[in-house]
């Protein structure tokens, strides 16, 4: 379970509720446009150690397979996770 | 049914018991003070099943209570004076959020200089704060309205916070007879709290958030739309009201003898009373004065008073409230509804009665025969100034 | 069991949120609602992870949350907790996320009630040491000499000439429950504290605060004597 990106993006007069109590976790946009880097990861090196999973403040990364995963609609580039690995498996590229 | 021997603020607190919220949190204030002494005699009787937290501060009593309301339960809270004021903050939040709590607050002047007596400043400083907002006469009225507010503001189409302002001690400390319903009755009365517009562990909500400036104007345009939705509901709980207890109110407002009368005073609170003796010593000399009574400044009944007034030769707003620099906010909100409906009658501002001044008989029937002479527009009751 | 990567909850609760890139604040708000799980209650006040959280339509809160006034975190919490009793519910937590300046200026009245009141209620305190969502003016968490927009380092106004308040002691001298200190920097120890407050059986105390400090946390919690007993039965 986690907040996801919904179909449902614009609210006009009769959509928007009577009070401020709405669906938890309603996601209408995505991050990525503010990142100017984003982590690469090489499976190669990747342990699965969960360490880039445990410190990532948008929690945009999941272990798969034992291996990091990053969700690049909501990772912000701000390389927490190449600086906690170990052993070098994620490293920060320019975005194109 | 029984009947008891109360003070306003004994009488609200009854009306409390029968209401049962769930959640009780309030700091103390003279001259609101009684009330959370009797509820916590209640609580402590286990004739009322409520939770009653202690909050440090009027600001937290307030945001306790809208915690409470988050959850989805009946919360209640009072207040007074610098209470109030204090408490503003939260005031605009309870309105936004939608959550229908319901305070009594003992109108009481507001410090400099210090005074704990009744003037209505308090409160008609926050008339645009979203709230509902009725003033009682009586301590029956008081009691009456602890049942009816919570009906009105728990309504759907309304969900707005309901205040009931009782008179600082002029009414929260007078007693006399007042009859309280039975627990049963009350029960008939006023149906379960059911919401929405709650925390769900269900159903997650995120709740009280921002809204950018698209959609933050459709959210208040929405409150204003609840609030004007009480106006019908005020009138459906009164009617429901009077088929169970037998009392009847008239709505936003109240009248005495306007039909014929040619001179009205316009006035909200226990003030109404004198007026009404008043009116009826000048008709035995042949003078057709009658008094308009305001039970809700909001929503305010514009047309309502315009109706009844529209005939008179002049009508006066008596009021214990200044906007200084201007004049009273209800005569203010007077002369708005007399404007915009076009009726033509020359409207006076009567100003008294600030930290507790007593307002006499003679000053009512000072403010008929000014009325029938005219006078200035604002006018102060009892201030004398040598020019 | 401690708490570890491996066996914290894969649920994110705090996602899509617009805190600035490498956020600790996040970071602690995310990883404690992992350990307090969905049915955890959140209440934020205004301040940086209101602001970026919960801008309608965008709500970035998977659980329960909602946004406090500022100076009202704690009692917002207070009636929170006793409307979800009234309600008959029993397994929620009642958590608060407020700043450094939410908690040790602004709040701190309010938060001094609900510990004096016993409530069960959890507190967590970001600290981040000066107040960041308006842009870094001083706050009553401002360490000793730090240059701030309020503060600045000058010829007159030579950067913040206090300490900082000893919140933990303040805290502590309330007698509360249970209070502690972590950094996200640690994020075990951080973790192991927070579960520390979610589980009543784990502790003999009350209120609970955490204060994290840059980022550190001052975790806190109450718990009332009803709920004592209620976890002493389980």
């Amino acid at each position: 379970m986690k907040p996801y990106l919904r179909e449902k993006t614009q609210f006009g007069f009769h959509d928007v509720p009577e009070n401020t109590c709405f669906e938890a976790g309603y996601l209408v946009t995505k991050n990525s446009g503010w990142r100017s880097i984003r982590p690469v990861v090489e499976h190669g090196k990747c342990t699965g150690c969960m360490q880039c999973y445990l410190y990532c403040p948008d929690g945009v990364i999941s272990i798969e397979n034992k291996k990091a995963v990053v969700d690049y609609k909501f990772c912000k580039g701000c390389g927490i996770c190449s600086k906690i690995c170990k052993t070098g498996a994620i490293e920060m590229e320019a975005e194109k | 049914m029984a009947k008891k021997f109360l003070s306003g603020d004994e009488a609200f607190a009854e009306g409390i018991r029968l209401v049962r919220p769930e959640v009780i949190s309030a700091y103390p204030i003279t001259p609101q003070t009684i009330v959370v002494e009797r509820l916590s005699e209640m609580v402590e009787d286990k004739s009322l099943d409520s939770e009653f937290i202690h909050v440090e501060s009027e600001h937290s009593a307030l945001s306790c209570a809208m915690g409470a309301s988050a959850a989805g339960v009946r919360a209640f809270t009072a207040t007074s004076s610098q209470g109030l004021l204090y408490m503003a903050e939260c005031l605009y939040y309870a309105s936004g959020g939608r959550f229908p709590i319901v305070m009594m607050n003992a109108n009481r002047s507001t410090a400099l200089p210090w005074n704990i007596y009744g003037d209505q400043r308090d409160s008609l400083s926050q008339l645009d704060s979203g709230w509902i907002q009725a003033y009682a006469e009586n301590a029956q009225e008081s009691l009456d309205l602890a049942l009816m507010s919570y009906y009105i503001a728990e309504k759907r189409e309304v969900s707005t916070p309901f205040m009931v302002n009782l008179d600082g001690f002029i009414l929260t400390h007078t007693y006399e007879e007042v009859d309280i319903p039975t627990q049963d009755q009350a029960d008939i009365f006023l149906p379960k709290y059911e919401t929405d517009n709650k925390l769900d562990l269900d159903n997650p909500k995120n709740m009280a958030f921002s809204a950018g400036p698209e959609h933050n104007y459709i959210f208040k345009y929405k409150e204003h739309i609840g609030m004007k939705n009480a106006v019908s509901v005020i009138g459906e709980a009164e009617k429901k009201f009077s088929e169970i207890f037998g009392r009847k109110y008239s709505g936003l407002i109240d009248t005495y003898k306007t039909e014929d009368a040619d001179y009205i005073i316009i006035t909200l609170g226990s003030i109404a009373g004198l007026c009404r003796e008043t009116a009826d010593k000048l008709r035995k000399n042949g003078n057709r004065a009658g008094v308009l009574r305001i039970r809700y400044m909001r929503p305010f009944p514009a047309k309502e008073i315009t109706e009844i007034v529209k005939n008179a030769k002049s009508v006066a707003v008596l009021e214990k409230d200044i906007s200084f620099g201007n004049e009273g906010t209800v005569f203010t909100n007077v002369n708005s509804a007399l404007h915009t409906e076009k009726i033509n009658v020359p409207s006076y501002n009567f100003i008294g009665g600030l930290g507790g001044r007593n307002i006499s008989a003679s000053d009512i029937e000072h403010i008929y025969s000014a009325m029938e002479k005219g006078t200035e527009k604002v006018n102060f009751i009892g201030i004398e100034v040598e020019e | 069991m401690a708490v570890t990567a491996k066996n914290l909850c894969k649920d994110e609760f705090f996602y899509g949120h617009k805190a600035c890139a490498g956020c600790g604040g996040s970071l602690a708000v995310r990883n404690a609602l992992k350990v307090l799980g969905k049915n955890a209650v959140a209440v934020l006040p205004a301040g940086c992870m209101s602001a970026v959280g919960f801008n309608f339509p965008q709500l970035c809160f998977a659980n329960n949350a909602i946004i406090s006034t500022f100076a009202g975190t704690s009692s917002m919490l207070t009636g929170i907790e006793a409307g979800f009793r009234r309600r008959g519910i029993t397994d929620f937590t009642a958590v608060g996320f407020a700043g450094d300046g939410g908690t040790a200026d602004i709040g701190i009245q309010a938060l001094s009630g609900a510990i004096d009141r016993n409530d069960n209620i959890i507190y967590i305190c970001y600290d981040n040491e000066a107040y960041m969502n308006t842009g870094i003016q001083k706050s009553g968490l401002t360490p000793f000499g730090a240059k701030t927009t309020t503060t600045p380092a000058g010829e007159n106004i030579r950067g913040n000439i206090r300490p900082k308040k000893n919140m933990f002691e303040i805290v502590a001298a309330h007698d509360i429950s249970y209070a502690a200190t972590a950094t996200v920097g640690y994020m075990t120890d951080f973790l192991n504290k927070i579960e520390m407050l979610h589980i009543p059986e784990k502790i003999f105390m009350r209120l609970h605060l955490l204060l994290l400090f840059l980022m550190m946390v001052l975790l806190m919690r109450t718990l009332s004597l009803k709920m004592r007993k209620t976890a002493s039965k389980r």
